[in-house]
């Protein structure tokens, strides 16, 4: 780059020809946004399938008194047709329930949720939004995408390894990790490929946005979503190493017979479990933890920039308080790294930590206030459309709300004795990531696939893909705030066979039946995705009346975006300024 | 022990250790601002969304007025939450975390988890738990008792039945043999992990008679849940009586019955 503002480097690449090299292995970040789009979306599928086959299991857990195996249900037929042995009549094999457990919470947050909010938004929209061209190290880019799906493929693949997929839950906690079947090993080894493939993408991102921002867009002209992405990248690059490098001391334990996280004489097999010994099982809850928790941000504060660009569009007004939503995205970023803790008040750390890190996280509860106040408050005076995207972004501040609330008494040490482990915490995280960032991303689906295939998702069918999302969501995760609150443990396979949890086992049925009812709902939206490729409503430039710059290209975009380099004159979101002749004034129209 | 479904918050019944009603306390106090909140802010929302919804001839304001007092729902939140932790968290998880009751004046007993098994281990009249060494560890002797240790003569040792005297504090030493365990009894509104290579503790001082359930809370193997354990809450002379009986069933004359001390072969096994 020869200028502070100059995009020598990005146009080092011509315009491929050939199918293979503009489709397959490009290195254009339109196309490798989209590869990351459809890529995550189907592995989100994959996850929620094995979810599904999970419900199942723990709405009927054991055979009803008039169960007959000469007469099984259809369901029931089909589950022991396609898994004879790890689903014998429709009923689960624990084994197989801890390895679609450990596979579920894997694929969802490493696969899904994170490739879909940073990867696939971040690609397609970050460079459009600052005027660049393409990312700063465009191969670097192709190689992350390549990366990430050879690691996603490995993590499948575990499947097929003697003893079956990993069963030691998503935190692969030692020493049962370290003694679980060779899925441990691909899962270890996925999870260094995945990682790299992060690292490689937050390097771009950060230079990109650093670097190659349009004329006259200066930080405090960024786009909320531009400035969540550079918060999440940073997070990635700090905190994915750890678990790097803590995935590959477990990697040892497993293969070279190291005892990092072994302590002396386990027995295991009825025997002395063959180590030195001298670790410490807890190490590995610090090291994963210490990614864990800013993940939890990578995966919530990209969806956020979603909706805070949904939302100054579709209120016709700026976002309220633009300087409070950065600097909280910012003061997030910086708390993450000390909170990680409160996941392990019981684990057997020292237990005067516990009170420092009760503070650092009911600390980081201040900017999350401050966000959702700030979304909240840009609907005052607002002139709202109703439309796909916004309703997706609506739904996310009552929904999220529920899963920042529920983390109070999870953080707080003292309820946390009782809540700890138990489904109230399953109910509170998937309040923050499903209901809450995958609402974001499928809302970010229907605001940006104009730009991408320059054609809009038919409205009709999103607002019923809308509604048999939010509703049946709220049926699967409410429901385990009460069961956890009355103590149910997580991760049992057959909750029933302790008597405590039978009060309140009648909720897992419902849960199952919303949970189906969930998966049928997201037809209509693959059938959308499909259909307005080429049947949907010619979108043109600027479908939305928008102001950020990637409305200032075509849609899609050609390659290498824009025809001049276009030039900021404003702020992101000029809506609504009185004596203007529209009611949105774009960034790169010069007064 | 399966308690009748009633409102209660939706907490398990009866709250049945000494520091459960303070831990009910705070969860009820917490889902109530939560609430409160939530009602606030979704009452807001809706307001918005009727009064602000695009309309002929509404025009949405170019302004953001109140942009300094928005931060006054942050504050109070702040305020309140350093509030909790001052009044609440430092003065509980101090006395049930950071702190167990005189050793002297409490019941002593150590907790070997395994897959997917309690072991408990009482001290006997000598007050003196015998030394255990993972070495001695067989089928019959799940907790590596050492024999040739004169503590150890006297010692219960039970698998997945745990006997406590009523109003007095019970500490469990706890360690695991394998991989990490948690125990879990939802009653005492209590857990903690238990992580092999080192000694987690926790103590309870029960105030309900009664037989509650142990689960295990952390994610075991493929037998996580049937690790299911009892402990039963009976008074100090009811508990002075199964501890005697227990002595009387390990006697060595008597070694065959039913939840008998594990025999210790005399010669280990070339293995």
């Amino acid at each position: 780059m020869t200028d502070a503002h100059g995009h020598a480097g990005a146009h080092a690449h011509a315009e491929p020809q050939g199918f293979i090299w503009k489709y397959v292995f490009s290195v254009d970040h339109k196309v490798i946004g989209i590869q990351y789009l459809v890529t995550s979306l189907v592995f989100l599928l994959i996850g929620f399938s094995m979810m599904l086959l999970m419900r199942w299991q723990l709405a009927i857990p054991t055979p009803p008194d008039d169960f007959d195996p000469e007469k099984l249900s259809l369901i029931r037929s089909f589950l022991n047709w396609l898994f004879p042995e790890s689903m014998p009549y429709g009923f689960m094999d624990p084994v197989f329930y801890n390895q679609l457990g450990a596979m579920h919470g894997t694929i969802m947050v490493f696969l899904g949720i994170v490739p879909l909010g940073v990867a696939a938004f971040g690609n397609y929209v970050m460079p459009l939004q600052i005027g660049a061209p393409d990312m700063a190290f465009p191969r670097l880019n192709m190689a992350s995408y390549w990366t990430f799906l050879v690691g996603g493929i490995v993590l499948l693949a575990s499947f097929l390894a003697p003893g079956g997929a990993p069963q030691s839950g998503w935190t692969s906690y030692a020493p049962l990790s370290v003694v679980a079947p060779a899925g441990q090993t691909y899962w270890l080894i996925g999870m260094v490929i995945i990682i790299t493939s992060s690292l490689f993408g937050a390097i771009n991102f950060i230079v990109t946005m650093l670097n190659m921002r349009a004329k006259g867009l200066t930080m405090g002209r960024l786009p909320v979503f531009c400035w969540a992405q550079l918060v999440t990248a940073v997070l990635l690059l700090l905190a994915f190493p750890v678990l790097e490098a803590g995935a590959i001391l477990q990697l040892l334990d497993r293969v070279a017979g190291t005892s990092f996280y072994i302590p002396k004489d386990l027995i295991y097999g009825s025997t002395v479990f063959p180590r030195a010994g001298g670790g410490n099982p807890i190490l590995w809850q610090h090291l994963f933890w210490f990614l864990a928790h800013p993940e939890v941000y990578v995966l919530l504060l990209p969806p956020m920039g979603i909706i805070a660009e949904i939302i100054a569009t579709n209120t016709r007004k700026p976002l309220f308080g633009y300087r409070e939503l950065v600097g909280s995205m910012l003061l997030i970023g910086v708390l993450s790294f000390i909170v990680w803790a409160h996941h392990m008040f019981l684990s057997g750390m020292r237990t005067s930590l516990a009170s420092l890190f009760v503070t650092t996280t009911l600390t980081i509860s201040v900017p999350a206030v401050a966000i959702l106040t700030c979304l909240l408050m840009s609907l005052r005076g607002a002139s709202i459309r109703f439309n796909t995207p916004m309703l997706f972004a609506l739904a996310f501040l009552p929904m999220f709300a529920i899963g920042g609330l529920t983390g109070l008494p999870l953080g707080f040490a003292p309820t946390d004795l009782h809540l700890h482990d138990t489904y109230y915490v399953i109910g509170h995280f998937h309040y923050v990531v499903a209901p809450g960032s995958l609402i974001a991303l499928l809302g970010g689906t229907y605001y940006w696939y104009p730009k991408m295939f320059g054609r809009r998702m038919s409205e009709k069918l999103g607002k019923i893909h809308f509604w048999m999302t939010v509703i049946p969501m709220n049926f699967v995760f409410f429901p385990m705030l009460i069961q956890g609150m009355y103590g149910m443990q997580r991760r049992l396979a057959v909750p029933v066979e302790q008597s405590h949890n039978l009060p309140v086992q009648g909720w897992s049925l419902i849960i199952g039946i919303a949970a189906a009812t969930l998966f049928v709902g997201q037809i209509p939206f693959i059938i959308n995705f499909f259909w307005s490729l080429r049947s949907g409503e010619a979108a043109g430039e600027n479908p939305w009346n928008a102001t950020t710059l990637e409305w200032a290209c075509p849609s899609p975009p050609p390659h290498g975006n824009f025809a001049t380099e276009p030039e900021v004159f404003r702020g992101p979101y000029e809506y609504s300024v009185p004596g203007h002749k529209t009611d949105y004034w774009p960034q790169d129209e010069a007064a | 022990m399966r308690e009748e479904w009633g409102f209660h918050w939706g907490l398990p019944q009866p709250a049945a250790s000494s520091y459960a009603g303070d831990i009910d306390f705070l969860l009820i106090l917490l889902h109530v601002v939560m609430v409160a909140l939530y009602v606030i802010g979704v009452a807001l929302f809706v307001v918005f969304l009727v009064k602000y919804r695009a309309r002929d001839g509404h025009r949405a304001s170019y302004t953001n007025p109140g942009e300094s007092a928005s931060f006054l729902p942050a504050g109070l939140v702040l305020a309140f939450e350093i509030w909790l932790i001052l009044a609440f968290e430092v003065p509980i998880w101090g006395a049930v975390k950071k702190s167990t009751p005189p050793p002297a004046e409490s019941l002593n007993v150590k907790l070997i988890a395994q897959q997917f098994a309690w072991n408990f281990q009482y001290p006997g009249p000598d007050g003196q738990f015998g030394r255990r060494s993972a070495a001695l560890v067989t089928a019959e002797n799940a907790i590596g008792l050492d024999p040739d240790d004169p503590a150890s003569k006297d010692d219960i040792v039970t698998i997945n039945q745990l006997h406590v005297p009523l109003g007095k504090p019970t500490i469990l030493g706890m360690t695991s043999k394998d991989v990490i365990h948690d125990f879990q009894v939802v009653n005492f509104r209590n857990k903690q992990d238990i992580v092999p290579g080192m000694e987690t503790v926790l103590w309870f001082e029960p105030t309900v008679a009664g037989k509650f359930e142990i689960g295990c809370a952390q994610l075991c193997g493929l037998g996580h849940t049937k690790m299911v354990g009892q402990v039963t809450i009976e008074t100090e002379s009811e508990f002075e009586e199964w501890k005697k009986q227990q002595v009387a069933d390990a006697s060595p004359s008597d070694t065959g019955t039913a939840d008998a001390r594990p025999v210790i072969p005399a010669v280990d096994s070339h293995s």
